[in-house]
């Protein structure tokens, strides 16, 4: 069973309809990248997966659950996936540790030295352990995004969504990034990702789905897209990167 | 004709002058911390809250803003009693110093939750964080942090104004100023002190406000 299922999905804002009857099913574990123009849709897709943007019609399963059933059953259902963005969103007020800290505590009602074991754990995994008592504002963007990683790990999700989440950084600083995410998927963990890494992509991803104008235009393994892709608007894609 | 200044003449009526700061101590500080915890409900009514709750608070806020302190003042302490609400004069300052302050702090308090990035309650939000649960630890430290300059300068202006409780026989620092004007015919000695005494209890304020800004908000400011 698919663990993320999307069927037949259509958003607008207003007039302009950005999702033209979106269907893609994603398996445990797989590694997704969504590539495509700027406008195509990427984002506005993987945001909906966790209901941060509503849509129209079709639906949207994760593990069973609704995307649009009631405000409870969304709670739920972010609780067991991650999201990672382009600008980190960190919690400026609170250290590295108390960022990481925050959802299993108020969330998941974790207790303080358990949530705080969890914490460690996470930034050890991102290899910032030592900055737990830092401030966001002491980070480079580098180590904020690998601390935003550690904090959506924390609750143990079954997915990780990746909105650009290198784009925001100096070229210098994705390395390390990518190479924390690039760790991710080699344990097994689901990844979907809107990025513009292509040698990344291609790298580490299952499967690239290129979207164009609302819709998943063209999708298959990194091999098949970038050696044979079929129709003229990626292979206009590729060319331009 | 030359005024022979004589501050000599207040030595009997030190008592009187520390009972009033005490006095205006004790109004700025219940106004204060009640005022601002006014100011953090509202602001939250008023930008995130229910909607039945948003209009109320909204007249509350317009109405204290658009009227003057003393009439505010007055009503509570001359007007509430012949609906049955007898307040003795101290608390009845305390009330409408804690009204007055809580429609100003509610509009500055306000326009730091507006300014809060969409991405912090997203970020919440994605974690699986309630409504409240994210306005409680995402949203409301950042805001108030960026605010607090604002706010301090509003209490400030609130402990000034409590200068006005004397109209109705609060005996804080202007309640002694008169006093011993009348007493001693000392005019300008007994305001003369009273107003140091005030601006120096103005800038202690604004230290005080200044240094627990940042205890309280550590990590810098806020985005």
């Amino acid at each position: 069973m698919p663990l993320i299922s999307l069927t037949n999905l259509h958003k607008s804002y207003g007039q302009n309809e950005v999702l033209k009857g979106i269907s893609l099913d994603i398996e445990p574990g797989e590694v997704i990248a969504l590539i495509g123009k700027s406008g195509s849709g990427k984002s506005t897709l993987l945001r909906c997966i966790n209901g941060l943007e509503s849509f129209q019609e079709g639906s949207i399963l994760v593990a069973g659950t609704s995307v649009m059933d009631s405000p409870n059953q969304l709670r739920l259902l972010r609780q067991k996936i991650g999201m990672i963005f382009q600008q980190f969103n960190l919690f400026p007020h609170l250290t590295v540790g108390r960022n990481v800290m925050l959802a299993p505590t108020v969330v998941k009602k974790t207790r303080q030295g358990e949530a705080e074991a969890l914490a460690r754990e996470m930034l050890d995994r991102v290899g910032l352990e030592q900055k737990f008592d830092a401030y966001p504002g002491q980070l480079s963007g580098g180590q904020q995004q690998r601390v935003a990683i550690a904090r959506a790990l924390a609750m143990q999700p079954l997915a990780l969504l990746c909105d650009e989440i290198t784009s925001a950084l100096d070229p210098e600083l994705v390395n390390e990034v990518l190479a924390v995410v690039r760790d991710l998927a080699r344990q097994g963990m689901t990844l979907v990702m809107v990025t513009h890494e292509m040698r990344f992509a291609r790298e580490v991803c299952h499967r690239l789905v290129f979207m164009h104008q609302g819709r998943l235009h063209e999708s298959g393994p990194p091999e098949q897209v970038f050696n044979a892709p079929t129709t003229a608007e990626l292979q206009q894609f590729l060319g331009m990167q | 004709m030359v005024y022979h200044f004589e501050f000599g003449a207040l030595i009997p009526y030190i008592p009187v002058i520390l009972h009033g700061v005490l006095i205006t101590v004790e109004l700025t500080l219940f106004g204060t911390v009640l005022g601002i915890i006014v100011s953090i409900l509202c602001a939250w009514a008023r930008s995130g809250g229910p909607l039945w709750l948003r209009v109320p608070v909204g007249t509350y806020v317009e109405l204290i803003r658009n009227t003057p302190f003393i009439i505010q003042l007055f009503f509570i302490f001359f007007g509430l009693p012949s609906v049955g609400v007898h307040l003795n004069a101290i608390d009845a300052s305390i009330l409408a110093m804690v009204i007055n302050l809580g429609a100003y702090g509610t509009e500055i308090v306000r326009a730091g939750i507006t300014a809060t990035p969409r991405g912090q309650r997203e970020a919440g939000a994605s974690l699986g964080l309630s409504g409240p649960q994210i306005f409680r630890h995402i949203v409301l430290v950042p805001a108030l942090s960026r605010i607090w300059p604002a706010l301090s300068g509003q209490v400030v202006i609130v402990m000034l104004g409590s200068a006005v409780c004397s109209q109705i026989s609060v005996q804080e620092l202007t309640y002694a100023a008169s006093f011993i004007q009348s007493r001693s015919f000392r005019a300008f000695e007994a305001y003369f002190v009273v107003t140091a005494l005030y601006l120096i209890l103005a800038l202690l304020l604004r230290q005080i406000l200044r240094l627990g800004g940042k205890r309280i908000f550590p990590g810098g400011k806020a985005r």
